[in-house]
């Protein structure tokens, strides 16, 4: 499941909702992205999230897609916020289960790596000397290419 | 022709969208990107570095090759930066 949203999430709630019921889940790992209150070393008030609807949903279905093709998941979630976050706010938040644990680890680590790089999501920094967009890191585009035939699927890439 | 931009470049060509009909002889996203460029000195400047701009045909990732025609979405925007 993916879900784009301004609102709040609780991640406790999420984990609850998406495993209930089902016992062949022996394993769930949770990734949470939190706004931080510095970058580049300078304070930053607030961020704005900006997307494009539409395609941001179809790209995060497609990488959730891929997770569950590469590990097997009994359950995934990915919900991304947008608009306006303050330090100390949730952004991202991505659970994945499985029977074991390093299935779950994994392919939480690579819908992270590869929503970072994929998805159609851009930030706006509000520091004191005015807003600046965030520029894409390239250690981003190391952290999704590490995932080239990983997981079952090695014939995915 | 719907064109859709984001982040800095909505800020420079001064629109988060804008329908267009470009002429025959465009009929890639580089051409695409060429023309659009003569539409304001915002539009130029936005549009003036390829290697800062992605591009996104009918929602789908797109080199500067890929073809385009009446009736797409075409998106232009900065690589992009979530999580």
């Amino acid at each position: 499941m993916i879900r784009v949203q301004r609102e709040e999430f609780d991640v406790g709630a999420e984990v609850a909702r998406l495993t209930r019921g089902n016992h062949l889940i022996g394993g769930v790992a949770c990734f949470v992205g939190i706004v931080r209150e510095t970058a580049g070393g300078e304070a930053i008030n607030a961020m704005t999230l900006e997307h494009y609807p539409g395609m941001t949903e179809a790209k995060l279905a497609e990488i959730e897609a891929e997770a569950g093709r590469r590990w097997p998941l009994e359950a995934s979630l990915i919900i991304h916020r947008h608009g306006r976050l303050e330090p100390g706010e949730q952004i991202v938040l991505v659970i994945t289960a499985s029977a074991h644990r390093q299935a779950a680890f994994e392919a939480c680590e690579f819908l992270v790596d590869w929503l970072k790089t994929k998805a159609p999501f851009w930030k706006l920094e509000e520091t004191a000397s005015g807003p600046r967009w965030v520029e894409a890191e390239r250690q981003d585009d190391k952290a999704a290419a590490k995932w080239a035939g990983q997981g079952r699927d090695k014939a995915a890439e | 022709m719907k064109i859709l931009y984001f982040a800095w470049l909505k800020a420079k060509t001064g629109a988060g969208e804008e329908e267009v009909n470009p002429p025959d002889h465009v009929t890639d996203v580089q051409g695409l990107i060429d023309w659009l460029k003569e539409r304001s000195p915002g539009h130029a400047q936005a549009l003036a570095d390829l290697s800062a701009i992605r591009v996104a045909v009918n929602q789908n990732y797109a080199g500067l090759d890929h073809p385009v025609k009446a009736g797409d979405e075409i998106a232009l925007f900065p690589p992009v930066t979530g999580g």
